[in-house]
């Protein structure tokens, strides 16, 4: 039940809903939950439901931090 | 796919494997229990498990909402659905999740029982509003993601006026099952599980937030890291972990940050206490009766609570004696370790419930980590 992806948000209507692609697949989910939902965001969707927005810029962040932790496997790889 | 396909690579996996092994001490060993079931997913999906360390071991925990759900409630609900003008609506992955005499809901079905599966909770209130005739009751279960749309859809039957829907309600709540596992004595002639720090889940987090995993750390001493779904969120978040252990911190750290805010999500958090309140207590698979560990609907709700309104009765049934899903569950077992995993007991005839749902430690096993096992000991022999 917890597995998913986040998924496009390609159309907002009315009612607090929007359509959603989800890998080619299009959905209608209910965004009461995630205030001010845009087309173009990208949404965790849980049973029909967007829980929370993908913030890009964290999401830059954390390939960052997983830029930083490889550069040290790197460094440390000369030493073991 | 955009947020999927970069956190799934397999290069940088393998380099943050190269990571966490340059930080462990070869002295000592780590273990760690991810809660979620979408992580047991992921680890076994990923073989995450043999890119780490021999001193890193990873814990399975309860978080897997079929699974931690007992056979009384699944029994409950067949007896609801059984009851005459009932249409009783659920999620997919709880209609093959065994009874306690080999029944299931799909089984209930198949015998004309009116049960219809859904995909979104609002698609309960649909059918409620389309078959006025009928006493449309959906069966919630969840931890605290699935909460938040099971109060979506009360109120929107709330504002349509229908009389003839209802909850019935089993939502239950992570933090209280952390701990639960933490007080566990450990069982006769076993060592207690020692538990270094949590993966701590995904989509749970994106609603409650990183504040109430703060007991872990602080009276605990446990670290947490909030981590996502995909490999590299959980590689990563291994990593945190070890450091964390190193250094002899604990502390609640958050690895998804993408979807996860100190906070959680305010609004989801309103809705629900607005609506549920606790219950004094509920019985969990593998952790047995467990104090304010659930979610009941509020008496201003009454009409919308289907324990009140068809005066359903606890029905207490025992496991298949064979069926090791609780220790596994409370982190003692593997599945490998019971008797009936891929003999009697596979994703098609499952036994017990670890083997129904996709996140259930079992099916996860079978799916994915059975050949490595093959593999394991193939090596070992040769
Ligand atoms: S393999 Fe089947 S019977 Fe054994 S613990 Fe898992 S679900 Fe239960």
């Amino acid at each position: 039940m917890c597995l998913a992806v986040p998924a496009l948000v390609t159309e907002i209507l009315d009612d607090n809903m929007a359509k959603i692609t989800l890998d080619g697949v299009k959905m209608t989910i209910s965004t009461l939950l995630v205030k001010n939902v845009q087309v173009g965001d990208y949404v965790i969707v849980h049973v029909g439901h967007a829980l929370s927005r993908v913030d890009p810029e964290e999401a830059k962040r954390t390939l960052e931090l997983l830029a930083e932790a490889r550069d040290f496997a790197l460094s440390a790889g000369g030493r073991r | 796919m955009k947020y999927v396909d970069e956190y799934r690579d397999g290069a940088v996996a393998a380099d943050l494997a190269k990571a966490i092994a340059a930080e462990v001490r070869p002295d000592r060993t780590y273990a760690f229990m991810e809660f979620c079931g979408g992580h047991t997913h992921a680890i076994s999906r990923y073989g995450l498990e043999d890119l780490l360390p021999e001193n890193v071991r990873m814990i399975h925990g309860p978080g897997c909402p079929v699974c931690v759900l007992p056979v009384g409630k699944i029994e409950e609900a067949i007896a609801l659905a059984k009851r005459p003008g009932i249409t009783l609506c659920t999620y997919a992955d709880l209609m093959r999740v065994p009874g306690a005499k080999g029944e299931s809901l799909l089984k209930a079905k198949a015998a004309g029982a009116d049960i219809r599966m859904i995909y979104s909770s609002l698609d309960a209130v649909k059918i409620a509003e389309a078959n006025p005739e009928r006493e449309v009751v959906f069966f919630a279960i969840g931890f605290e993601t699935t909460t938040p749309p099971t109060a979506v859809a009360l109120k929107a039957a709330e504002a349509k006026g229908l009389k003839n829907f209802s909850i019935y309600c089993n939502h239950v709540l992570t933090p209280v099952a952390m701990r639960a596992i933490l007080d566990m004595p450990a069982a006769p002639g076993e060592a207690p599980i020692a538990i270094e720090g949590f993966v701590g889940p995904a989509h749970v987090s994106t609603i409650i937030g990183m504040e109430p995993y703060n007991e872990f750390a602080e009276k605990y001493r446990k670290p947490v890291v909030i981590a996502g779904f995909e490999p590299l969120d959980v590689m990563h978040a291994i990593l945190m972990l070890v450091r964390q252990v190193n250094e002899q911190r604990s502390e609640v750290e958050n690895q998804y940050i993408r979807a996860v805010t100190r906070e959680g999500n305010v609004a989801a958090q309103d809705l629900c206490d607005e609506v549920f309140e606790l219950r004094e207590s509920f019985e969990w698979r593998g952790l047995g009766a467990v104090p304010v560990s659930a979610l009941k609907l509020k008496d201003a709700y009454a009409s919308y609570d289907a324990e009140k309104r068809f005066a359903t009765t606890t029905i207490v049934a025992a496991d298949n004696p064979a069926c090791e899903c609780g220790a596994i569950l409370r982190g003692q077992k593997r599945p490998s370790d019971c008797r009936l995993f891929g003999t009697a007991c596979t994703p098609e005839t499952p036994m017990g419930a670890c083997m129904v749902s996709s996140e259930g430690a079992c099916a996860a096993h079978w799916t994915y980590g059975r050949f490595r096992d093959h593999q394991k000991t193939a090596r070992r022999a040769s």
